[in-house]
């Protein structure tokens, strides 16, 4: 891919694990290979370990893949060493509002630093300033600035995480499951406010989660996951609609459907009723 | 940070301390009057005594007028030594417990946030310096320390005592701090602040540091009462700081001096007491900073007061209460 691309070609991450002297790998990521453009979502969707968010880690450099590559803009990245210039391309919201900000720490201090850490050019003033449009920006205000995590709500919080993920200029985010540990009633709030984003911003989104529904509403493209393995990618619809993995389709069934409501109910009670 | 966009951000300023600071309680009320009293004593007695050194006075004199806490038997002031010697107990405390604070950091967090190779290292002196028995070690070090040429005057002082207490006791500490550096490590804002570009160093002092302070500060204090009580140990043991005079010195005084056997008791009581008052104020503040270390630690006895007085009222609690 050439120019404006964040692409992951041949991903493959081992773990090792220890069950006292025994040592056995666990490989969660099987030779994974995609690509995010500006103005698009990727939706990643698959079940817990199923290696999504090793996955998100590993574009994120908080972790090495055992073998493959990232490459920004068709040029492959480092894994040690400095990643300052990357960073300030690629960002990542995490899934836990609740852990991904310190406590100890003012709103302000959480989207400062990073427009410091990569515009180290600006005046305390411009920073300031900075800070305050990325907090409207998020439809949170200048009355946030001082406010510390622990009196904001989990939505306020995912939303002071995604202007946190905005403050270097990034072109690329991943969006780590941005809403699962949300309340139902605000997650669409806070998917609108991505999609808005990224909209505006064109900005290439890699849209990590569990939910079929949500990947659909909001995203381009979808890729299924299992076991380390993709199983299925396309268009987002055709994914949903024309499911040809067996994973996809057993998937498709576990979402809650409006038109099957209390099906499962009538199922367990006829169980029960065997039984007697 | 000026802050007139938003109209309640002075009061907030000092939120990110308000949030370290341990909530009233009787355990610390009482804690810290006594500390306080003792510091004070410590630092303004020997102002008003006589000189502790003075030996002019009559031997053996039980408390008078005179002498608030009467006299030794070589005739020294009680109140005065007392007075003068909190004072030295209290700096030797001070030094020993920063010097074993300033280690245990330096071996916990660095260990615990880095991992891998250099945490075996830090944790294998660590784990080295707990299981040798303190006091003997400290005894060895001490009498080495003391009797090698060139020290001058500083061979017996009470700081050369109190770096010797500190560098043999942060060994508890360190572990402490690095399994919450460990844990802190792989919180998400942490991740999250590496992923905003932070780098190794500022991420332990600003981000994961602040978080340590109420263990750190519950640390420090320990390694204050570690270090009094190590230092009486040593004094009494005659190992301690010669040309100073502090508790330790005192009860050893006392013991050659057969106070006991003379039933002078006004030699070895205050001193005695004085260690027993300063350890109990030290360790209750330091269960109050437990407390914001580990909510649990209050949150458990506050369910059960709630409890004990809900079934007093003879409102119903199921089986009898969880926690009561």
């Amino acid at each position: 891919m050439s120019a404006h691309s964040l692409e992951v070609r041949g991903l493959v991450k081992d773990f090792r694990l220890r069950n006292g002297l025994k040592l056995s790998t666990l490989r969660a990521v099987n030779d994974v290979s995609f690509t995010l453009v500006p103005g698009r979502t990727l939706a990643l969707v698959g079940e817990s370990g199923s290696g999504k968010s090793t996955i998100a880690r590993i574009i994120a450099k908080l972790e090495i893949p055992t073998s493959g590559e990232v490459l920004l803009d068709g040029e492959t990245t480092r894994f040690r060493g400095d990643h300052s210039a990357y960073r300030r391309q690629v960002q990542m919201v995490f899934q836990d509002p609740f852990a991904s900000l310190n406590p100890f720490h003012s709103i302000a201090h959480h989207i400062a630093r990073p427009l410091h850490i990569h515009h180290p050019e600006l005046k305390p003033a411009e920073v300031r300033d900075r800070t305050v449009a990325l907090l409207e920006r998020v439809s949170l205000g200048a009355t946030y600035l001082q406010r510390r995590p622990h009196e904001l709500s989990g939505g306020q919080r995912q939303r002071v995480a995604i202007a946190r993920a905005l403050a270097p200029g990034a072109r690329f985010i991943i969006a780590d499951e941005p809403v699962s540990m949300l309340d139902v009633s605000i997650r669409v709030g806070v998917l609108n406010l991505l999609a808005e984003l990224q909209r505006d911003e064109g900005l290439g989104v890699l849209y990590i989660t569990h939910d079929l529904a949500t990947a659909r509403h909001f995203s381009d493209e979808i890729m299924v996951m299992y076991r380390g393995d993709i199983v299925e990618r396309g268009p987002a619809d055709d994914v949903i609609l024309n499911p040809q993995h067996d994973y996809t389709q057993r998937l498709r069934e576990a979402a809650a459907d409006p038109d099957r409501l209390g099906q499962l109910r009538d199922e367990v009670r006829a169980e029960l009723a065997k039984e007697r | 940070m000026t802050s007139d966009h938003s109209p309640g951000a002075k009061a907030d300023r000092f939120a990110g301390v308000r949030y370290l600071m341990p909530t009233w309680s009787a355990k610390l009320g009482v804690g810290l009057v006594l500390v306080v009293l003792i510091v004070a004593f410590g630092l303004v007695g020997p102002v008003f005594a006589v000189d502790p050194r003075d030996s002019s006075y009559k031997g053996l004199q039980p408390p008078s007028s005179e002498h608030l806490l009467g006299t030794t038997k070589l005739g020294y002031d009680v109140f005065a030594q007392l007075a003068t010697g909190t004072r030295e107990s209290l700096y030797v405390g001070l030094v020993g417990g920063l010097v074993a604070m300033f280690l245990a950091i330096v071996f916990g967090i660095i260990a615990g946030y880095f991992g891998g190779w250099l945490d075996d290292i830090l944790m294998l002196a660590t784990n080295i310096m707990l299981v040798i028995p303190g006091l003997p070690l400290v005894m060895v070090i001490a009498a080495y320390v003391q009797n090698t040429e060139g020290l001058g005057d500083f061979a017996r002082s009470a700081t050369l005592v109190a770096m010797i207490l500190g560098v043999t006791g942060w060994a508890g500490s360190a572990v402490v701090l690095r399994a919450q550096a460990r844990s802190l490590r792989t919180r998400e804002y942490v991740y999250a602040s590496r992923v905003a570009g932070e780098k190794g160093l500022r991420i332990i002092f600003v981000e994961i540091l602040p978080n340590l302070v109420p263990l750190i500060a519950a640390q420090l204090i320990f390694g204050v009462m570690a270090a009094v009580l190590g230092e009486a140990g040593l004094s009494y043991l005659g190992l301690g700081p010669t040309n100073s005079i502090t508790l330790g010195t005192m009860l050893n005084d006392a013991q050659t001096g057969q106070a006991v056997g003379s039933h002078a008791w006004w030699w070895f009581v205050p001193p005695g007491v004085m260690i027993a008052l300063l350890g109990t104020g030290l360790a209750l503040v330091n269960f109050a900073i437990d407390e914001i270390v580990n909510p649990k630690l209050r949150l458990a006895p506050k369910a059960a007061r709630q409890q004990r007085k809900a079934m007093k009222a003879g409102k119903g609690v199921a089986g009898g209460g969880a926690y009561a």
